[in-house]
Formats: structure tokens, sequence, C-alpha cells
């Protein structure tokens, strides 16, 4: 029983409530550093690395952090984290670090960690939220993943940096540009949505912003 | 040295715009971008939170940073957040008509990641008082272009007739991509 709960909180992040395709969550970090794969893959990395950790010891200390200033005991705690996956990943690979740049520091900013932490970490168990969190780092992984082969891929016809196509293939350039990057995740967010609707055809579905409160009082 | 703060204030503005070139401040820019008026007021209030942002990231890198590099995350988002808090309560207190006109966006955006990427990029690129004033009102005066123009273009794609499977987020992102592919233009211009 317990094995199968947790499991399940481990698999609803990688499809059905996958912070990228489902919840829209996490864009500043995803599109700016998406242009090649492997650049998609270390930002992934270090973001599991930050979210795991801090949904860690935010739900170790739950009891203990006061309801009033729990938000600013987070976002202190994931800027720890982020500050070690920082000078880490400046020790053990400068060349990836370099190519990252300012965007390592700016994954505190990223609003799916602060999320998962107020909507599942604060509430639950440890065991559970390091699963939780597990589960939403690899759905993030996949969608910075195929973002970053699709624009390698079409921009560079490459991936990984090994060539696919013949001497003919003309790269389309903008693809690695940053148009690209919106442009990708435009139509595969219409991909993802066509194909959720194909299967449930009769129930409408929900359109969830970003700051969806805001965005309904500003209307 | 005039002249170089000009060409901060037009490279951020323009070359580098920080939605559409450097992909921050992503969630006002979907979140908030349905109406026109709402933009404008959201563009002003990042202008100022941006501008305070400048002059404290300016402060802490000369003054408490050089000390202890490692708390430089830590301390730019505690200080900023708190401050941001304390001008939300002065306004309140002093202009009770220009808090309504800012008010709930004030808190929305000082975690927003346009803020932190802005004192991270002063501090990366070494810009001092001066210098990091001209860059936030640059990038500040960007936001708001880009979210106006980004409101002016959805609240006509409301009257038009969009497929059905393309409304919601997949027409905004494409909408920006072509945006982005507008400001393209601006690239290399501000080589002084």
């Amino acid at each position: 029983m317990k094995q199968n709960e947790s499991y399940e909180e481990f698999v609803k992040g990688i499809w059905r409530d996958n912070p990228v395709f489902a919840q829209v969550l996490g864009m500043c970090p995803m599109l700016a550093v998406t242009n090649s794969a492997i650049n998609a893959i270390a930002m992934g990395m270090a973001t599991m690395f930050v979210l795991v950790g801090s949904s860690f010891l935010v739900s170790t200390f739950r009891n203990v952090i006061p309801k009033q200033v729990r938000i600013s005991c987070f976002i202190i705690i994931i800027a720890t984290f982020v500050t070690i996956a920082d000078y880490t990943l400046l020790a053990l690979v400068p060349a990836v670090h370099k190519e990252l740049g300012a965007f390592i520091p700016l994954i505190v900013a990223n609003c799916l960690i602060l999320g998962r932490q107020e909507a599942f970490a604060s509430r639950y168990p440890t065991k559970l939220a390091v699963m939780d969190a597990l589960g939403m780092a690899c759905g993030f992984l996949v969608a910075l993943f195929s973002l970053g082969a699709v624009r390698e891929i079409l921009g560079d016809g490459a991936l990984f940096g090994v060539r696919l196509f013949g001497e003919n293939f003309e790269p389309w350039i903008i693809m690695i540009l940053p148009p690209g990057g919106f442009l990708t995740l435009g139509f595969i967010l219409i991909a993802f949505g066509w194909w959720r609707g194909r299967k449930d055809a009769e129930v409408p579905r929900v359109r969830r912003w970003p700051h969806g409160v805001a965005s309904r009082r500003a209307a | 040295m005039s002249g170089q703060l000009f060409w901060i204030l037009i490279s951020a503005m323009l070359v580098n715009n920080f939605t559409l070139h450097l992909f921050l401040g992503l969630c006002p820019f979907m979140g908030v971008s349905a109406r026109v008026s709402t933009a404008l007021r959201m563009g002003a209030a990042n202008i100022f939170v941006l501008t305070i942002t400048s002059v404290v990231a300016s402060f802490l890198n000369a003054f408490i940073l050089p000390y202890a590099p490692y708390l430089r995350l830590i301390s730019f988002i505690v200080v900023i957040a708190s401050l941001v808090q304390i001008v939300e309560m002065t306004i309140k207190k002093v202009s009770p008509a220009l808090f309504r006109e800012l008010g709930i966006y004030l808190p929305l955006i000082t975690t927003n990641c346009a803020i932190l990427g802005l004192a991270i990029f002063q501090t990366n690129r070494g810009y001092g008082l001066f210098e990091g004033l001209a860059f936030a009102i640059g990038a500040g005066l960007g936001l708001t272009l880009a979210l106006v123009l980004m409101a002016s273009i959805r609240e006509r794609a409301e009257l038009a007739d969009v497929p059905a499977l393309a409304r919601g987020m997949g027409l905004v992102l494409i909408v920006a991509g072509s945006l982005s592919l507008a400001f393209m233009g601006f690239a290399g211009l501000g080589a002084p």
C-alpha cells in the first residue's frame, strides 16, 4: 500500500501533471537554456538536485517552520541549494557552467520549485515529498530534453554534437535563437493539448495560467 | 560617460530585451497580458521595482559581497523582497491612490526572475551605481514595451477566428515567438 502511494506520487509528475506541458511552470530557465540537448540536461539535473534537496528539508522541518514566515523560509532553503549547485557545477564542469551562465542562480526564481514546497512538501511526510519532487523533476527533465533535442536537431542538424544529416542539410538557424524557443514550446503545447483532448473529448479542459489569480483579477 | 549610459539603456530595452531575448519575467508576460491597461500598470510596477533592485544590488556589491561572495544569491533575494515589502507599506500609507494602481502587482513581481536576473547580470557585468540605474530603467521599459505589444495583440486575437486547439498558451507562445523574431531586427544596434 505504502509502496503504491509513493509510486503514484512519482509517476504523476512525469506525464499527467507534467510541470511544463500540463502546468506551464518554470518557463524562464526552460526556454533560455534549451538551445542544445546537453545544456538542457545539465539544467534539468541542477533543478532536480535543488528540488529534491529542498523538498526533503522542507518536509522534514514542516512542523517547525512557523506558518507566517514559511515562504521566506522556503526561499532561503532553495537559495542555499542553488548556491551549492552553482559552485558544484563551476568546480566539476566549468564549460557547461559558462554556457548556462546567469541561469543557474535563476533556478531560485523557478516557480515550479517554490510551488512544490508550498503545495506538497510542506504538507506531506518526507518520503512522499521526496518521491513527488523526484517525479516532478523527472517530468521537468523530460520536457527540457525534448525541447532541447528538437531545437538542436532542427537548428543545428545534430544531437549531442553528433551530425545526423548529410552535407546537404541547411540548418534552420532560427530554432537555436530565442524565437525558436517560443515557437517550439508553442507547437509542443498545442500537440500535447490535442493528445489530451483526444483522450477525454467530452471533458472541457480548464486552462491554467501561471498566475491564475492575477489574470482573473485583472480581467 | 552619458553616451555610454544611453547605450546601456537602449541595449537593455531593445537589443537584449529581457522578455523576448533573455526569457526573463515570462510569468507576468503570459499571465497579465490580456488587457492593455493592466499591462501598462504591470510595466510601471516593474520599472519601479527594477530601479530599487538596481540601487540595492549596487550597494550590496560595493559594501558587503566582497567579504562573502557565496552569500550573493541569498542576500539579493532576502534584501530585495523585504525592501519591496517596506516600499509597498510606505506607498499604502502615503498615497492610497497609487497603491490601488500598483498594489496587487508589487508582491507578484518581487520574486520574478526579471528582478533577480537584473541583479545578477548587473553584478556579472560589473556595472556601478549609474550604469546599473540605466540598465534597470532600460530593462523596465523593455518589459513594458513587450507587455503592451503582447496585450494589444491578444486583445485583437480574442475577436479573431483562431482554431480551438491553438487557443490559450499555444497561441500566446507562437505570438511571442513572432514578436521575438521582430525584435531580432534590433541586433547590431547600439555598438557605440
